[in-house]
């Protein structure tokens, strides 16, 4: 009591001398930056800098799709990133087509090994002069996920801490506990397929060779025929060639006071 | 002041302890500019006898002589033993029982002046100049000038070759990096000292070990930008070695650099901070001795229509100044940026949110069940489950002209399990290469 006595007499001595009340217990508020999917930016703010941010959900829940975006979107801003990938299951294809700039991406390939991965990311942040870390254990077993100690995400948490780096992880469910500054929990609403008649004329043909007036074109437009054209020895019902057009993703926020749950679609490259 | 060495061994290295500027005036001459040296050791007799004293430490057999001009001092070095200081004014008296063969006059004026009786400096000193030149001419009169110890004429300075190399020979080998560590700090400080003095930094450092062995281990370590950085270095070396280290003990050791100029680059006000190239080589470094070196980089994606075909870039960044395709405005504003929403099943989507796949290296066998001709039921590792949706068949094929050709059929399938598969079946069989996600 005496010592919480003393303290506040220090408190009020201090705010005299520098004039007015001081919040001495509050943060300064981190910096935002977008994660490049409008309808998640719109919702969330964007993605904090200084602070970790984990992306999780199930396989094939689009979160790989989000952490492109975001790795896309901050090579865009000019940004040196970094993935750490712990499964090794990068496709350096799909990042160009998601308009990640690969020369910009330092890629650390950890060979199925989640500690190596975290110590490279602790490396990497202590390194200092990336804008964004990201760390995937997409593919990590949940278990060795769930072993990883709570000190080492405090670790994270307290290299990445007044840096201007956005630190991103990857995982099936949540790791990092009260480390973690924002949660994003993806979640695949539906699956759009190519086939029936109205998707005769979609432009989704694995191995088109987009051009650049192509790309700005909205889904559904006419395009040109594709470079390809194979038939396929296989059942007469499916329209070869035709594969899968994208998916709809359901973002749902945590850790932050306004819960939103935004929603976006990735389509297939 | 100028001083001149005369005799012979190593006498450039022992001009150069003492003066950066220094003339090799012949094979056994060297003149070097004294002048400042006085407030180093004294008078100029002190000087002299510091230039001997250290000739003698170093072996040097060398006759020595100051002299206010060069060609004074080169002239008393030549013809007098020992240390000889002419004081200011005397030149003439202090040279003048030198003979003129010590000029080395042309063959014809050294006739026409031995038909004149003249032999000595002191001679030719005293016959008047006008005269001289009506008679020898211009090359007459500068050896009067020479004689006479009034010559005047700046040094032509030897540059020194820009090597910046070292080496320890070792009296027991070493076997341990801890203790070859301490040798590579003496070496990279001792060279980074040099690269300093002369406002120069490396970009490459070159080890070479000899071994115990009588082989040799050599390493070299490129930097992406000039530094000076001594303790990157020296950190880079050990990285290095613990990585590839010297299959036997260590006897001599001999490191180079590259001398090149340092890279100054102020970065923009508004330029996106960037990793610090040293510190990111080291970063990479460690993470390489980690992970393994083939395994960190950037992405590239080859010219081919090969599936999953890239290889690692060792430039494993670049900063937005080196990147022209990067300006400052383009990711200042938001309009730079734009984002095209599309009408996608009743919500709005981005271009840019493309599907990605995440590939399992290596691709997982299958076992495929099929109904209809289509895949029904998929076993593999770590997925099992029936298909409930597919699209497919994607024919592929490429590379049949060469002696490695691919082809396979792909699937996008969805199984029971709620995940989205690429299925493929190639000659080898049937694989599942990676998820949707």
């Amino acid at each position: 009591m005496a010592k919480l006595a003393g303290a506040a007499v220090l408190q009020k001595q201090f705010e005299s001398v520098l004039g007015g009340h001081l919040d001495w217990q509050s943060r300064p508020v981190p910096e935002l930056v977008r994660t490049g999917v409008s309808e998640v930016d719109t919702a969330t703010g964007g993605l904090p800098r200084g602070c970790l941010t984990e992306i999780i959900g199930p396989a094939s829940s689009g979160r790989t799709s989000l952490l492109l975006a975001i790795l896309a979107e901050a090579t865009a801003r000019g940004e040196v990133c970094a993935l750490v990938d712990a499964e090794d299951a990068f496709d350096p294809a799909s990042a160009a087509a998601a308009g990640v700039r690969l020369e910009s991406l330092l890629w650390v390939r950890s060979a199925h090994n989640a500690e190596h991965a975290l110590k490279a990311a602790d490396l990497l942040i202590q390194g200092g002069g990336f804008g964004l870390v990201a760390m995937d254990l997409g593919d990590t077993p949940a278990d060795t996920a769930r072993r990883i100690s709570l000190t080492s995400w405090f670790r994270l948490r307290r290299a990445v801490e007044h840096t201007p780096t956005v630190l991103v992880t990857v995982a099936r469910q949540a790791n990092a506990k009260t480390c973690a500054s924002l949660i994003l929990e993806c979640r695949r609403e539906r699956t759009v397929w190519s086939r029936g008649t109205e998707e005769l004329n979609s432009p989704r043909r694995r191995g088109d060779a987009e051009t650049s007036a192509e790309k700005n074109l909205p889904l559904g437009s006419p395009r040109f025929p594709p470079r390809l054209c194979v038939s396929a020895v296989s059942s007469p019902t499916l329209p070869h060639g035709y594969l899968l057009r994208g998916i709809g993703v359901r973002v749902t926020s945590k850790n932050r006071s306004k819960v939103c749950s935004p929603v976006f679609t990735a389509v297939a490259i | 002041m100028f001083a001149c060495l005369h005799g012979s061994g190593n006498l450039t290295a022992l001009a150069f302890e003492f003066s950066p500027t220094v003339e090799r005036t012949a094979p056994h001459t060297v003149t070097l500019d004294a002048s400042g040296l006085d407030r180093l050791f004294g008078l100029p007799q002190d000087v002299a006898a510091a230039i001997a004293r250290r000739a003698g430490e170093v072996q040097v057999k060398v006759a020595i002589a100051l002299a206010a001009n060069p060609d004074a001092a080169i002239c008393a070095a030549r013809g007098f033993p020992g240390v000889n200081v002419i004081p200011y004014g005397d030149e003439a008296k202090f040279l003048g029982s030198l003979p003129l063969s010590l000029l080395a006059p042309s063959q014809e004026l050294q006739e026409t002046l031995e038909r004149w009786g003249i032999r000595y400096f002191q001679d030719l000193a005293a016959l008047p100049p006008l005269g001289i030149a009506e008679r020898l001419g211009p090359e007459g009169l500068r050896l009067r000038e020479l004689a006479r110890g009034e010559a005047e004429r700046k040094l032509v300075p030897l540059e020194e070759p820009l090597r910046f190399e070292d080496e320890i020979e070792l009296d027991y080998p070493v076997d341990l990096l801890e203790p070859l560590a301490f040798l590579l700090s003496r070496l990279v400080n001792g060279l980074a000292t040099r690269l300093a003095t002369r406002a120069l930094a490396t970009d490459e450092l070159r080890l070479r070990l000899r071994l115990e062995n009588r082989s040799t281990h050599e390493r070299t370590l490129r930097l992406p930008v000039p530094s000076l950085d001594t303790k990157a270095f020296l950190k880079l070396l050990q990285l290095d070695l613990s990585a590839n280290p010297p299959p036997a003990p260590v006897v001599h050791v001999w490191m180079g650099v590259n001398p090149v100029k340092p890279q100054a680059a102020q970065s923009g006000l508004f330029v996106p901070v960037t990793p610090e190239p040293v510190k990111l080589e080291l970063t990479l470094a460690r993470i390489k001795s980690i992970v393994g070196a083939s395994r960190v980089g950037s992405p590239e994606l080859l010219d081919t229509h090969r599936p999953g075909a890239f290889r690692i870039s060792v430039a494993a960044y670049r900063s937005p100044q080196s990147n022209p395709g990067i300006s400052v405005a383009a990711y200042a504003t938001p309009e730079s940026n734009p984002r095209v929403g599309v009408e996608f099943g009743g919500s709005v989507a981005c271009h840019r949110n493309k599907l990605a796949l995440r590939i399992f290296r290596p691709p997982r066998a299958a076992r495929v069940s099929l109904t209809s001709g289509q895949p029904g039921f998929i076993a593999a590792d770590g997925i099992r489950g029936k298909v409930l949706e597919l699209a497919g068949p994607w024919r592929t094929s490429g590379d049949w002209w060469t002696t490695d050709p691919w082809s396979s059929d792909e699937w996008d399938i969805a199984l029971s399990d709620g995940a989205l598969y690429r299925l493929c079946c190639n000659p080898r069989g049937w694989f599942v290469e990676g998820s949707y996600d």
